[in-house]
């Protein structure tokens, strides 16, 4: 042990100045020197990288870097736990015939990052692990169940709007006997539309999959198999299928009646207009996910994270109420939709009563 | 009228006057019972037999008029009866079951005063086993659809192993081994226990030492259970923890698709009962399904690996740096379930960093796995003609020369870019053929469209095509697409197309980030624009100069996807 090894906190700060710079070169060398030092690769990974990933979204949201550089940042993470990896010798030290394991993203997702994460600290454990990475279509990983058999599939999500994706591919892992271990922001902060879902598990974080397998999640009665219904019978109501199905007429016509309610949106450009088509379409997903997991507050924390997004950039949230207003106005017929647009508009009146954090306040 | 009046004694005579019957009931019936079909024994106060028809001696041979209750039937029956005499009863209350001399018989009582009891027996034998008979019919047709189910839910040959012998020995035996076909001398063994783990191993055994194993697993019919000695079966058959002496066993054959696909054991300790006929019926029954799953499975399994074989070929290659110069490619087939398309890319390293590196991007027309195949030879071709590559020109010829002369009738555009790093730039030699011009991101975030333009190749009979030249400063990408990325429909009003336009913007913001994440960034956009909507097959590869502080990747070569490459490939410098 040195005195001079550097915290966790400290590399953390150190390699978010190189990553925002886009200075791969530094951040991968800042991590090896630790490594050298007698840094254990599993705290770079979960207390040095994954914190720094997290800053890059944090950031992102608050506009204080751009889109480019969050990329960038994203891939030059990436590279580092590339390279990480490259070095660890051929097979893992961990213990032996620990088994096999599977580890996706939801079909859709693009942010693989945290999986990537997942499997790499999975990997230092002894775990074999196949990583399918980002956008993994449900049956290329039905697929690869087939062929590989393992003892579980750790399903990571990071956008909600996911969700139904997710629950056809847990569902469809489950009815070939492989139990689900769900993770990511997508399932909820305490993992709640994983139960929902029926994930035979739900981890928070790397660790947390880690002891979940070292638990062991035993095997889901392939021959029970379920359908939507079975696990949302509040589906029967039509209204998820309804909402997601005519959203793009739900766009348009909420874009024209928000025109004609504030005549300035008028003179928007073409590509603020598409913005607002965009923000009215994301409106529309959430709640069709919201309908389709029955939760309000899946709905209520997009509303008041997208009002301040838009804060940060200075584009006023009251577009925002009017759509939920106008949304309203075309989904009277459906029960549950309008309790959660009025719900929405609630949550929205709670949190502009709130203090917006500034661009200086630290995160 | 069976005639022992003579023994009955004289206080219990009273028993056919007028309290055994209701009042309203024709006296003539009191002699008609005695012809009733069902037995009927007459039992007075203290146990003693009165009367008893037809039908109640040929249940009870040995039974006569005075002969005492107990004596004459099996217990439960004349428990039944002293209950009847302890209290206050009303019909049905003291009614009992039991069986008499291998008969089920259900006794009704009716007492008729003075403690007399008439006993009703009614045969209830052929009830019971039709009962019985249907109760195991609907447990062994659930357990075979839940067996079913279990089997089908996997196309994993090792899992439906594991389900097929633990299901046997939760539902057919105490232990299950299934043996597979061998794998040259060795047989993979699957060893369940009831309530206990499964095990697999592959070993050679001497499969001739289990009486009618060799004969299963070539497809004999089954030797039945009752001639296989259960002292006679070797150890390597019996699983840990497998407590006692074998006392039973059952050897079945799996039926496959026309050949074995192994033979499953099903073994008994000595403590339980036997295996029945019946049992080894339904054995016959679970082992059909299971061969059918286990061939099903590797069926699959056969053809999965031929197709990744052959796919392994067509599948787009891991692009990392080459020479100093960053390469990414990002692909999506037409149809989410497939891997492959009629969009195409390679980079086709120099042979050192003097030497210039090829890069290729092109669509076939149409989609599916017959474009996929086109995009294979034209892959090949080009690959044949790397040593021409100087003069793009003269590539383009042969290739539109071979896709002339083949059976193939489909044509494709594509572009082609050679690329040498000097110093801290990229010289690109741009020519597209048919093909969407490249855009280039410069350092201060304008993007410009390489002016390089021609014919599409297989389709004319000569092809004319612009070659331009142009240089990539640090942090500079040039990025190659096919028309699948701007065409893609859909936008949050659902009609729109992504169009070049979009393209422009969103590759504008990405000056001086790294070529994965262009390609990325793109993919993005156009995925998360697409929504749940159809598609074409979508392809990027992005040409980058590295920005100064980026890592370079050196001695890597263009991979086949699928892994990361071997040590030594990606070396920081």
């Amino acid at each position: 042990m040195t005195v001079a090894r550097p915290s966790a906190a400290g590399l953390a700060d150190r390699l978010w100045q190189a990553v925002v710079q886009g200075d791969e070169r530094s951040a991968a060398g800042l991590l090896h020197d630790a490594l050298a030092d007698g840094t254990d690769e599993e705290t770079l990974l979960l207390e040095v990288i994954a914190p720094v990933q997290e800053k890059v979204g944090v950031e992102w949201a608050a506009d204080r870097i751009t889109v480019a550089q969050e990329h960038a940042a994203t891939a030059i993470n990436e590279r580092v736990v590339a390279s990480l990896a490259h070095r660890r010798p051929g097979r893992p030290t961990g213990a032996p015939g620990r088994g096999r394991v599977t580890v996706s993203c939801v079909d859709g997702e693009w942010h693989a990052f945290p999986a990537r994460l997942v499997a790499e600290v999975l990997t230092l454990h002894g775990w074999r692990v196949d990583f399918l990475g980002a956008q993994t279509p449900t049956p290329h990983l039905v697929a690869h169940l087939h062929h590989t058999g393992p003892d579980a599939v750790l399903l990571s999500g990071s956008i909600p709007t996911h969700l139904p994706t997710a629950h056809a591919a847990i569902t469809a892992c489950q009815a070939v006997g492989v139990p689900v271990l769900a993770g990511g922001r997508a399932f909820g902060p305490d993992g709640r539309y994983a139960r929902t879902l029926r994930a035979d598990r739900w981890a928070a974080d790397a660790r947390g999959a880690v002891s979940a397998l070292d638990a062991g999640l035993g095997r889901p009665d392939a021959s029970a198999t379920r359908q939507q219904l079975d696990d949302l019978p509040h589906l029967a109501d039509q209204e998820y299928t309804m909402v997601a199905q005519s959203r793009a007429q739900l766009v348009k016509q909420t874009l024209v009646d928000l025109e004609n309610r504030f005549p300035a949106l008028r003179s928007y450009s073409d590509f603020q207009r598409e913005r607002t088509a965009e923000d009215i379409a994301h409106i529309v997903d959430f709640l069709a996910t919201a309908l389709y997991v029955d939760d309000a507050e899946l709905f209520t924390s997009f509303l008041t994270w997208t009002a301040d997004i838009l804060g940060a950039r200075h584009v006023p949230a009251h577009s925002l109420v009017a759509s939920l207003d106008l949304l309203s106005g075309q989904l009277r017929d459906f029960p549950r939709a309008g309790k959660l647009l009025h719900e929405g508009v609630a949550a929205l009146g709670e949190h502009s009563d709130r203090p917006v954090p500034g661009p200086d306040s630290h995160v | 009228m069976v005639g022992c009046a003579r023994r009955v004694p004289p206080f219990v005579s009273v028993s056919r006057g007028s309290s055994a019957r209701p009042p309203d009931v024709d006296p003539r019936v009191g002699a008609t019972w005695t012809e009733a079909p069902c037995p009927v024994l007459v039992v007075d106060r203290y146990g003693g037999l009165v009367r008893i028809n037809g039908a109640a001696r040929a249940l009870l041979p040995d039974a006569e008029c005075g002969d005492r209750l107990h004596e004459r039937v099996p217990s439960w029956l004349w428990g039944a009866h002293q209950r009847m005499g302890e209290g206050p009863h009303d019909g049905s209350l003291g009614t009992a079951t039991g069986r008499i001399n291998g008969r089920f018989v259900e006794a009704h009582p009716t007492p008729v005063g003075e403690g007399e009891v008439v006993w009703w027996l009614i045969d209830e034998t052929d009830r019971r086993l039709a009962e019985t008979a249907l109760s195991n019919a609907r447990l062994r047709s659930e357990i075979l659809s839940e067996v079913s189910s279990a089997l089908l839910s996997t196309l994993n040959v090792p899992r439906c192993t594991e389900v097929a012998a633990s299901m046997a020995a939760e539902h057919l035996a105490e232990a299950a081994v299934l043996v597979a076909p061998p794998q040259g001398r060795r047989h993979p063994l699957t060893y369940a226990r009831r309530g206990g783990p499964v095990t697999q191993v592959t070993r050679q055994v001497d499969v001739s030492g289990v009486p009618g194993l060799a004969e299963a697993l070539q497809g004999f019919p089954p030797v039945p259970a009752r001639w296989i000695d259960p002292g006679a079966i070797p150890d390597w058959v019996i699983p840990d923890g497998f407590s006692g002496a074998v006392g039973s066993v059952i050897v079945t054959p799996l039926p496959g698709h026309g050949v074995p696909a192994g033979a499953l054991i099903l073994l008994r300790s000595s403590t339980e009962q036997v295996f029945t006929e019946g049992e080894e019926v339904f054995a016959r029954l679970f082992a059909a399904r299971a061969g059918a799953a286990l061939s099903a499975a590797r069926l699959y399994t056969e053809q999965a690996t031929v197709t990744a074989t052959l796919m392994q070929e067509l599948l787009p290659p891991r692009l990392t740096g080459v020479h100093g110069v960053e390469y990414a490619g990002g692909y999506r087939a037409a149809k989410d379930h497939e891997r492959v398309g009629g969009d195409f890319y390679d980079v086709h390293p120099g042979a050192d960093p003097s030497q210039e590196t090829l890069v290729v991007l092109g669509d076939v027309a149409g989609k599916g796995l017959d474009a996929a195949v086109l995009t294979g030879k034209i892959r090949n071709t080009l690959h044949a003609l790397l040593p021409l590559a100087g003069n793009h020109q003269r590539v383009l010829d042969l290739l539109n020369g071979a896709l002339l002369t083949s059976r193939h009738t489909r044509f494709a555009t594509l572009v082609l870019a050679s690329v040498r790093r000097r110093g801290g730039q990229v010289r690109l030699r741009l020519t597209s053929a048919g093909h969407l011009p490249p855009l280039i991101t410069r350092a201060d975030g304008t993007v410009e469209e390489v002016a390089t333009q021609g014919t599409l190749v297989g389709a004319l009979p000569t092809v004319k095509a612009r070659t331009v030249e142009t240089v990539l400063s640090p942090g500079e990408t040039c990025l190659l697409y096919t028309d699948g990325i701007t065409e893609a429909r859909g936008g949050p009003l659902g009609d729109e197309l992504f169009g070049e336009h979009r393209l422009r913007r969103a590759f504008g913001e990405s000056a001086g980030i790294p070529a994965e994440a262009v390609v990325e960034r793109v993919q993005m956009l156009v995925s998360g624009w697409l929504g749940t909507g159809r598609h074409d097959d979508m392809a990027a590869v992005a040409i980058s100069a590295p920005a100064t502080g980026a890592l370079t990747l050196v001695g890597g070569h263009a991979e086949a996807g699928g892994h990361t490459g071997g040590p030594g490939s990606r070396r920081i410098t």
